[in-house]
């Protein structure tokens, strides 16, 4: 397991935020992480934003928008991740999409493809995890290799669908399972109904393995209650929708909301 | 093929919430097309309610006009519906009924794969919501009213460039959302495994009745087979029962739009690169970060980024050959076919006549060329009147 990524789970419940990179700015992404670090955060997830995000709900579809309209890029999002690796050493993952990692091509003769090129660039540049979410089991393959000879964990998901899938999926997992809460895309949901104890329960039947639950989590209480059953919480689109809301003026909400998610957690360790 | 792969295209690269319906779907329909019940069912379909076979028609004006190949049109534009479409749907919901599903979602560009869901969806008494994006429920909004006439719920997709590639996207959204009792009746040989390869089989009846007519008529197989390629469902139709008979030249017609050297182009195979996308690794028009790029074409029906792996896989092996066809050479085709034939074409179908008129006159006399004609062009005739500066509205 990637070194960082077990640092994340080894002090008690995790809190994990999610930012799409370059929304409103990668200046301001690269406050967010600091932010997010100093409020208690124990893993960053940074979202490369696709034009098609098929697992996304509306606000981080919205977001990924605006990141690509602003000229983000998948080259830009690197450089501000080696800066932000020389001031913290706080466990970071890439969330994005199967072809922004599989078209990276820049022209490094020693990679066999684009994923390659992707994956070395992305570890170079201090990156510890790899979250796609529409890479399943079957095709993980193709990217864990690479991954693997890298340092960096390619992130399994399980779904409330997953059922007799879950033990094969554990038993191959790296670095921690992503627990997917609930039936559709990201978004903040009321309720989460799935008994998402039962999915952590079969991971860990198979693996010892730390298990985050993400999808519909928004409130103290949800994420105390996710982490409850298991070893952590990541929270999206209620942080990109602070984002959407106060724009440059976004770091000091998002600091505050994520102290009281860490807090919410945290109780329970 | 193994784990749904044509060559290195193809695969599954879709959220693991979805990975059990497909894999549900595939074990169903790997059970269901070795069931005699099944396909006598979807036999009658076709025959009685579709109104298969379709014509394999000798078009004498237009053969003798362009004075080279024998020209016969294959009248996919004659089924219930106006489209090939039809075929596809009809498996898929028979199919999605014997797996005891009660609701069916699907994508739509133009509308024509809508409609023709919703017209399934009817028929079987299933429940239909369509997903259609929102530039084109108001660029056709007739067919809008046809699925609501039909008991569909048509849901306007605003995400995204609010076009097909976004129609689809938001189906496959709402598929992660509600499951159990819902299918996704993609319309193409696209997505994850295994549509391609079940909506290859339904659509290889073109193919299978181009093949036994063309032998009653002619004794002989065809020298060429033409169709238009978006997803590319009729041309793999169309296709299919040739590929092993190396002797028939198989050609795939992409929409070029205002040309390949532009950006607003839909020609995926000259344009396109490799990539992973909708559930599939195919080729895809996308930009040097891999994010996928707006298409344009004056045909709705073929303004989607990617192709089917299939395709992908018969141009790296040369099996066959795709080329471009711009909205300028399409338009002329299908007031040349309306004029020549007294058949007015789609205007996807006439990006296929439009190389037929550059080909046939290449060929001998003695040869072959069919042309399959996907479906009818009522639904054009607005658009392009006002593409020839008419303003005329539906």
């Amino acid at each position: 397991m990637n070194k960082r990524i077990a640092e994340a789970f080894a002090h008690g419940k995790a809190f994990i935020p999610f930012i799409t990179c370059g929304d409103p700015s990668l200046e301001i992404t690269e406050q967010l992480v600091y932010a997010c670090g100093e409020a208690g955060a124990d893993l960053v997830e940074l979202g490369i934003p696709f034009s098609d995000p098929t697992a996304e709900g509306p606000v981080i579809q919205a977001a990924n928008m605006r990141a690509l309209s602003g000229g983000t890029t998948t080259d830009k999002i690197l450089e501000m991740v080696e800066r932000i690796r020389k001031n913290t050493q706080l466990p970071l993952a890439f969330m994005t999409y199967a072809n922004v990692v599989f078209s990276y091509h820049k022209g490094d003769e020693t990679a066999d493809s684009g994923t390659e090129c992707f994956v070395k660039r992305a570890a170079q540049a201090g990156i510890d995890g790899l979250i796609l979410p529409d890479v399943p089991f079957e095709e993980k393959e193709e990217f864990g290799g690479v991954c693997r000879k890298y340092g960096i964990d390619l992130i399994s998901l399980i779904a409330p669908t997953s059922e007799d899938r879950i033990a094969r999926i554990a038993r191959e997992a790296e670095g921690f399972v992503y627990c997917v809460s609930s039936l559709g895309v990201t978004g903040m949901r009321a309720e989460i109904t799935t008994d998402v104890g039962a999915m952590v329960g079969l991971v860990k039947q198979e693996k010892d393995i730390p298990c985050a639950v993400g999808f519909g989590i928004s409130t103290p209480e949800q994420a105390k209650e996710m982490a409850a059953c298991s070893d952590g919480a990541i929270v999206g689109s209620a942080i990109v929708r602070l984002c959407e809301t106060y724009g440059r003026d976004c770091v000091p909400p998002v600091r505050e909301y994520v102290r009281k998610m860490k807090e919410a957690v945290k109780e329970l360790s | 093929m193994s784990g749904g792969r044509f060559g290195i295209h193809g695969g599954q690269y879709i959220p693991e919430t979805l990975m059990n319906a497909v894999l549900e779907l595939e074990e169903a329909y790997n059970h269901y097309k070795r069931d005699p019940d099944f396909n006598r069912e979807l036999t009658e379909l076709f025959n009685e309610y579709a109104g298969r076979p379709s014509r394999l028609y000798y078009a004498r004006r237009m053969t003798e006009d362009l004075g080279g190949a024998k020209i016969y049109l294959k009248r996919e534009d004659l089924n219930h519906t106006g489209a090939h479409k039809i075929n596809n749907v009809l498996g898929q919901v028979l199919l999605a009924k014997k797996m005891g599903k009660t609701r069916v979602i699907a994508e739509t560009g133009a509308g024509q794969h809508g409609v023709a869901t919703a017209t399934a969806a009817a028929l079987m008494d299933m429940e239909c919501e369509v997903f259609m994006g929102k530039e084109d429920t108001e660029r056709q909004a007739l067919n809008v009213y046809r699925m609501r006439l039909l008991g569909a719920k048509v849901h306007a997709v605003e995400s995204g460039t609010a076009t097909l590639k976004d129609a689809v996207s938001e189906t496959m959204r709402e598929w992660t959302n509600r499951i159990a009792d819902t299918h996704y009746v993609l319309g193409s040989v696209m997505g994850p495994h295994p549509f391609p390869t079940i909506v290859r089989d339904f659509q290889a009846v073109i193919s299978r009745e181009i093949k036994e007519q063309l032998k009653e008529k002619e004794g002989r197989l065809p020298d060429a087979v033409l169709a238009c390629v978006g997803g590319g469902s009729n041309a793999i139709g169309s296709f299919y029962h040739f590929i092993e008979e190396k002797g028939v030249q198989l050609i795939g017609c992409e929409a070029a739009g205002r040309g390949i050297d532009t950006a607003e182009t839909a020609a995926t195979i000259s344009t396109g690169r490799l990539g992973i996308f909708h559930g599939m690794k195919s080729y895809f028009c996308q930009d040097e970060y891999g994010q996928i790029a707006p298409v344009y074409s004056i045909s709705a029906g073929l303004d989607y980024p990617g192709v089917g792996p299939e395709h992908a896989y018969l141009h790296d092996t040369g099996r066959a050959e795709y080329v471009p066809v711009t909205d300028s050479e399409a338009v002329d085709a299908f007031e040349y076919l309306s004029r020549t034939e007294g058949i007015i074409p789609a205007i996807e179908s006439a990006h296929a006549v439009a190389y037929a008129r550059k080909l046939a006159p290449s060929m001998r006399r003695d040869q072959i060329l069919v042309i399959t004609i996907s479906g009818r062009g009522d639904k054009d005739c607005a658009a392009i009147a006002r593409y020839r500066g008419e303003d005329i509205h539906e």
